[in-house]
């Protein structure tokens, strides 16, 4: 066993306890601060494993971007989690059955770093994006020539995904249609805003 | 020695994970997740002079800046219970 899967074995580790920890807490500012820690775990793990870009943006988006939603959606509401007498087995159930479902469509995959994976032993892939990738694309940096046109279809699919979820949350929210008078400001933009005390010297 | 460097680095994100989870105060809590993120960023660069390639130190700066952006907010967050309203700049200044 080597440094490095070893290294990944114990990040996974602490991915699975800062998980649990998260599910425990009732303090809802304390678990949005160990989603925090789960994010820095899972990009720590990522740049274990080569995964550069996903390292990033699991930095960028999950320690960054995410932890500061969840505080402003916490703004709206109180820190404590609502207790309940009792957790739903259905929701328990449904969640494991998914996830074995995922772990299941996992086992058809070549294993990590397999030298013998379908995209190393092919004759002419890695040939071909190196070699013609920038008369074919364009851009000189391969990586963006596969994700964006030689990947195309499943970058396509990851946008249908994020706008599907943002379509859900729109519906959970409701869209609610503003009404108009309601809208109007009290004073229009560049106006000088009037002091309670002066109202005489408008009516001049 | 890069190898001792990595494996004491991983004890003490034991060490910073368990006074994550057991807390008692939100402080407590907040500062594990800010040294862990520091820890990260040492591993990372640890983990990249032990792989040969430095080149990680540029992800592991990134790294700082984010963890900081997070920390300030939660911080935020705590003192003045809201994220960007601006009402409480008048008590302040």
């Amino acid at each position: 066993m080597s440094l490095e899967q070893f290294s990944i074995a114990v990040l996974l580790t602490f991915l699975a306890v800062a998980a649990i920890g998260i599910i425990v807490l009732r303090d809802l500012l304390a678990a949005v601060i160990l989603t925090g820690l789960y994010s820095l775990i899972a990009a720590g793990a990522f740049v274990v494993m080569d995964a550069m870009d996903v390292a990033f943006t699991e930095a960028a988006v999950g320690s960054g971007i995410s932890t500061i939603l969840f505080l402003g959606a916490l703004s709206f509401t109180k820190h404590d989690q609502k207790p309940r007498g009792n957790d739903s087995w259905l929701a328990l159930l449904f969640v494991v059955v998914t996830g074995g479902l995922l772990i299941y469509g996992t086992l058809d995959m070549p294993p990590y770093g397999s030298a013998t994976s379908p995209a190393q032993t092919h004759p002419q892939l890695a040939k071909r994006f190196i070699e013609q990738s920038g008369d074919e694309v364009g851009p000189p940096n391969i990586v963006t020539s596969v994700l964006a046109s030689y990947r195309g279809y499943d970058t396509l699919g990851e946008t249908v995904v994020v706008f599907t979820a943002g379509v859900a949350v729109m519906g959970l929210l409701g869209l609610k249609r503003r009404r108009p008078e309601e809208e109007l400001p009290e004073h229009a933009p560049g106006d000088t805003p009037h002091e309670p005390g002066h109202d005489n010297d408008r009516m001049t | 020695m890069f190898v001792a460097a990595v494996l004491a680095l991983l004890a003490t994100m034991v060490l910073t994970i368990v006074r994550a989870l057991l807390g008692p105060t939100l402080y407590d809590r907040l500062s594990a997740v800010n040294s862990f993120g520091t820890k990260i960023m040492l591993f990372i660069a640890v983990f990249g002079f032990l792989t040969g390639r430095p080149e990680f130190l540029d992800i592991a700066l990134v790294y700082s800046l984010i963890n900081f952006v997070a920390t300030v907010a939660v911080l935020k967050f705590y003192e003045y219970d809201d994220l960007g309203s601006g009402a409480y700049q008048e008590d302040d200044y």
